[in-house]
């Protein structure tokens, strides 16, 4: 599902993000990735959504080689992901509903459709009764909710995460969570950034650790690793 | 799978646009207000400016059509030999290429003339009149009287040819300098409102920079992304030159329902109402939207690189 040959990114500023990560993700898989701040883990999330572009190397998502892929062509990859930031990163002026459904409208689905998918992924996530609040209405937890339901509703067969719980509370993490999880199970292939070590060592699931730029551990089952 | 094809837009995408479009225009309040207001400043200054230039220029206009050749006809003292003498010149001048019209104008009516306008002392000369028959002519542009008239010089039975040489010419340079200028002025005006208003659009753009940002992350095209701004620069733009238009149509309606019966006669005269303000009108409305487009289009175009 991902690939990553000898990628190399290496910023206009001299920063060396990623120098020479190989990796092989399959499908359905859940897949933490750890490490100090600043070590690279961003850039690593940033390359499979193409935000950022490798100096050199292969990034190969769903069989699309993002290295060769035209401008032009991103929207097109980006439909094929689903997105989940620390930030939410929802639209401010649009309400619960509209968030979601712009996923779908971007692709220019039928209205009936739209309506019909938008309202189960809320479901999904436990939104349903909120669909016409904005989100400065909405609590973290909710919003992330939004934002995951957003990511899922034009089933993405991977959903790559940028440290989702990191805004919110212990227990509305877990609430989170158990999402990943049901999408996951789903078949839905996540790719997960974190600096929470409890949510890593309770929900076993393959660990990433990257630190310089370099993957220095790739365990299924693992542990965060690190102090908190 | 993901393809190249982009083909055309559905249909209700478009309608989703200006959808979106106009819900855009209520929701963001505030912002919308200050762009509106800016073009609206700025299109009323058109406006009005507009109106006063292109009165200037009629005036310009009438000055210049006001300049006419007076042709002095030898005297011949055979009235038959005279006539067709006359009528030979008066067809040979009408004959030239850059001649709008001439009129024929005996001794006796230039005497008349004399009469009105220096009084009856005149009216002695009535027994032998001194004056010529005379031909005034009109040039088809009046800039160039002055070649007209040496044409005319060379004709026969020509006695003299006036048309005001030196003040004519100096009257000419100053309307083109005024005309010019205007030009500059209003030229300026526009530059300052493309300016204004595309800076306006450029900031409530920016305050939206993170939207168009997450737009592309949820996989937007450019132009999915850009549609609806551009379409809001545009009801921008014809919200915002609603009040120019009424304003600038009361308040010429007005001045000239005052002003026009006061200049009956007179050489100085307003533009009509009805051409005018439909002109005037129509350049404040579509400056607006296509300043409101191309201002949205512009700003919009530096946030899509994501």
């Amino acid at each position: 599902m991902i690939q990553m040959k000898n990628v190399v990114k290496k910023y206009p500023n001299g920063v060396v993000a990623a120098n020479g990560i190989s990796i092989d993700i399959k499908k359905g898989e859940f897949v933490y990735v750890v490490g100090p701040s600043g070590a690279g883990k961003s850039t690593f999330i940033k390359l499979m959504y193409r935000e950022e572009k490798p100096t050199s190397g292969d990034v190969i998502i769903a069989g699309i080689n993002l290295s060769t892929l035209k401008k032009r062509q991103v929207p097109y990859l980006r439909r094929q992901l689903g997105v989940v930031f620390q930030d939410f990163k929802l639209l401010p002026r649009l309400n619960v509903y509209e968030n979601v459904a712009f996923a779908l409208e971007v692709i220019e689905e039928n209205p009936k459709e739209i309506r019909k998918r938008v309202m189960e992924v809320l479901d999904l996530v436990g939104l349903k009764h909120k669909v016409r609040m904005f989100p400065d209405e909405l609590s973290g937890g909710e919003q992330q909710r939004v934002s995951i339901a957003r990511s899922i509703v034009n089933k993405p067969k991977v959903v790559i995460a940028d440290e989702p719980t990191g805004n919110l509370d212990p227990e509305t993490s877990w609430e989170i969570m158990n999402i990943f999880e049901e999408i996951n199970t789903r078949g839905t292939t996540i790719i997960m950034a974190t600096h929470n070590r409890e949510i890593v060592n309770t929900i076993r699931k393959r660990v990433i650790a990257i630190e310089g730029g370099l993957i220095v551990r790739d365990v299924f089952g693992g542990d965060y690793g690190y102090e908190g | 799978m993901y393809s190249e094809v982009t083909t055309a837009m559905k249909g209700r995408t478009i309608r989703r646009h200006f959808r979106e479009s106009i819900k855009s225009i209520g929701r963001n309040g505030w912002m919308t207000l200050a762009s509106i207001s800016a073009v609206t400043v700025t299109l009323l200054l058109v406006g009005v400016f507009t109106i006063i230039m292109m009165n200037l220029n009629k005036v310009a206009d009438d000055i210049e059509n006001d300049v006419e050749i007076k042709v002095l006809i030898d005297i011949i003292a055979d009235p038959t030999q005279a006539k067709t003498a006359e009528d030979k010149l008066m067809s040979e001048i009408k004959g030239l290429s850059g001649v709008n019209e001439a009129v024929y104008s005996s001794k006796e009516h230039e005497l008349d003339l004399l009469i009105e306008d220096y009084g009856e002392d005149l009216s002695l000369f009535e027994q032998s009149n001194p004056l010529n028959n005379v031909i005034y002519v009109k040039a088809k542009d009046p800039q160039k009287t002055a070649s007209v008239a040496k044409q005319i010089t060379k004709l026969e039975n020509v006695n003299d040819v006036k048309y005001g040489e030196g003040k004519v010419e100096k009257l000419f340079n100053v309307l083109n300098t005024s005309r010019n200028v205007g030009l500059v002025l209003i030229l300026g005006l526009l530059f300052t409102a493309i300016f204004l208003i595309s800076n306006t659009i450029r900031i409530t753009i920016i305050a939206r920079k993170d939207e168009i940002e997450i737009m592309k992350l949820v996989g937007a095209t450019n132009s999915f992304v850009r549609i609806p701004f551009v379409l809001e620069g545009m009801w921008l733009g014809i919200l915002g030159s609603i009040i120019p238009i009424a304003v600038v149509s009361i308040v010429y309606v007005n001045i000239f329902n005052i002003l026009q019966p006061k200049l009956h006669g007179e050489l100085l005269q307003l533009l009509d109402v009805t051409p005018l303000l439909y002109q005037v009108n129509a350049l404040i409305l579509v400056m607006g939207i296509l300043i409101g487009i191309w201002g949205s289009f512009m700003s919009v175009r530096k946030f899509l690189k994501v």
